[in-house]
């Protein structure tokens, strides 16, 4: 049930008009997909898909969608003419992908080859076996995931920071740069003015 | 009742994916369209790595996963701030008439 919500979802995200509905239907499918890992055993990325998601992307891209404004209708003239290209190219990628799955099968020596067993779940629920992982074998990679975020945080504060003129700003560099030579302090006693 | 096996959600990550290439060619003049049709195929690869880690009992894929999609979020928020400074730029976000990316 999930999957073919997921499935309906993603072609309501793709095939609908209005992009506000689009972002709507891809919370939808984040949710369904959701729904999927948690039937799949990752409670944790289940959990972390919602949040991440339907918490910080999909109101991101309303946002957007919501402060640019777009003329949609011009957008969406020219659909039919990409609709016979597109159509041949993702069936055909349907196709090569149902027949690989048709002709598949594990390798006879998968057993061998699995880096780290999941622990039975007595021993250790999913979240503490995925930590147990990231913070010890995959830190490094962890580590550079957050670097990462870093990196993409300080871009898009700076992609999108705009000074404008005419605004009075506090520069504090020059207020801490002032000395006693153009500073003249006071003494004030109690009471009394200046 | 019948078993639900790796394959079946080996086919609807498959089928999540090609609607997010369908998607990109459908609406090529909607960028942020085109960045939600991206959405689907990263998670349509993150069903994928899940559905192997959790029937071949192996974590490293659920560990892959989750660096997916970190890398993911931090895909759409730099997208979107281009986005954001192009439109204000040029105050139109219509993909055929990006030419000017040039530094």
């Amino acid at each position: 049930m999930f999957a073919a919500v997921l499935v309906a979802s993603g072609v309501m995200v793709i095939s609908s008009r209005n992009p506000v509905h689009s972002v709507l239907f891809l919370i939808l499918a984040f949710f369904n997909a959701a729904g999927l890992f948690l039937l799949l055993g990752a409670e944790f990325l289940a959990m972390s898909l919602v949040i991440v998601y339907v918490g910080a992307v999909a109101v991101l891209f309303l946002f957007v969608v919501m402060m640019l404004d777009i003329n949609t209708a011009e957008l969406k003239d020219g659909i039919l003419q990409y609709l016979p290209t597109g159509a041949v190219i993702g069936i055909l990628l349907l196709v090569e992908l149902v027949a690989l799955f048709g002709s598949w099968g594990f390798a006879p020596d998968v057993e061998a080859i699995i880096q780290s067993q999941t622990p039975p779940i007595a021993q250790a629920t999913n979240t503490e076996a995925l930590g147990m992982l990231i913070y010890t074998k995959y830190v490094f990679l962890f580590q550079a995931s957050g670097l990462i975020l870093l990196v993409a945080m300080v871009g898009s504060i700076l992609l999108t920071l705009r000074r404008r003129e005419g605004v009075r700003h506090q520069k504090i560099a020059d207020q801490v740069a002032r000395t006693t030579e153009t500073v003249k302090l006071h003494k004030v006693q109690t009471g009394r003015g200046i | 009742m019948f078993e639900i096996g790796l394959a079946h959600y080996l086919t609807v990550a498959a089928v999540l994916f090609t609607l997010g290439v369908f998607g990109i060619f459908l609406n090529r003049k909607n960028v942020i369209i085109i960045m939600m049709s991206v959405e689907l195929i990263l998670l349509a690869v993150n069903i994928n790595m899940v559905a192997f880690s959790s029937f071949l009992n192996d974590m490293v894929g659920q560990v892959f996963a989750m660096f997916i999609l970190t890398v993911a979020a931090a895909e759409a928020a730099i997208g979107l701030a281009i986005v954001v400074v192009y439109f204000r730029n040029r105050g139109s976000i219509a993909v055929e008439e990006i030419r000017e990316l040039r530094g």
